[in-house]
């Protein structure tokens, strides 16, 4: 039996790209997709992003949400690809780059990557990565990942 | 057949595919069939009164079924369904 590893992989590229797009959407939270495949091992390796409008115009400076008529587009152009979705990124503005309660109870893809960028005064500073563990709503957890930038 | 599209994390339920052709003539007809063919899938998309989960969002094509009639909407061959778990958060 391959031995699971919380693992999340990507390139110099991508890694930049989002945290940029945190740095341009800045007082705001962006989000987007992480699009590539999950190895045997549960690493996950990320082939490509995809940037995605934030639908809480409400109150954008601290809640995201994704259409999914967009993420639908997304994971069709992904699938054309070859490509799966396998996590999600958002920024926290002036905040930890941490998971907090409402991440947690809104997330609800197992398996998947969860990437949270802090933007402080409009840079990016740290980004953690933390994978949803569990098999449904009541044990669900986020547990931090290593971030291979490869 | 109308086609069900299984999102990344319920795919370990439904025999690890990333589509499941149903039989069909409405949403509701789909999911009934859907969780026939992989029963482990009931429990992560229905409460325990048999109502799909808030953050399950069903989409017929591009259209959410909500603003559509619901699970009564009809499908038909070449039907594409998406079963897409909301993506939200925030500090």
């Amino acid at each position: 039996m391959v031995k699971k590893v919380l693992m999340l992989k990507i390139a110099p590229n991508e890694y930049t790209a989002f945290r940029q797009h945190g740095e341009e959407t800045y007082p705001h939270e962006c989000c987007g997709v992480l699009l590539g495949r999950i190895d045997d091992d549960g690493t996950r390796v990320v082939t490509s992003i995809a940037r995605a409008g934030n639908t809480r115009t409400d109150s954008p400076q601290n809640r995201y949400h994704i259409d999914p008529k967009e993420l639908i587009r997304i994971q069709r152009e992904g699938r054309n690809r070859g490509e799966d979705i396998i996590g999600f990124y958002h920024s926290h503005p002036d905040h930890p780059a941490q998971w907090s309660q409402t991440d947690l109870a809104e997330a609800h893809w197992f398996g998947c990557s969860y990437v949270i960028t802090s933007v402080a005064k409009g840079k990016a500073d740290l980004t953690n990565s933390f994978e949803l563990t569990g098999s449904d709503e009541d044990e669900k957890k986020l547990i931090a990942e290593k971030i291979d930038i490869v | 057949m109308p086609k069900v599209h299984i999102p990344t994390p319920l795919r370990q339920y439904a025999g690890k595919q990333s589509a499941v052709d149903v039989k069909a003539t409405s949403i509701a007809d789909a999911l009934t069939d859907l969780v026939a063919q992989h029963p482990e899938l009931r429990r992560h998309l229905y409460t325990e009164d048999g109502k799909l989960r808030a953050f399950v969002n069903v989409y017929l094509n591009d259209e959410d079924i909500r603003y559509l009639q619901k699970e009564a909407t009809l499908v038909s061959e070449g039907d594409t369904i998406s079963i897409v778990p909301s993506i939200a958060g925030g500090r």
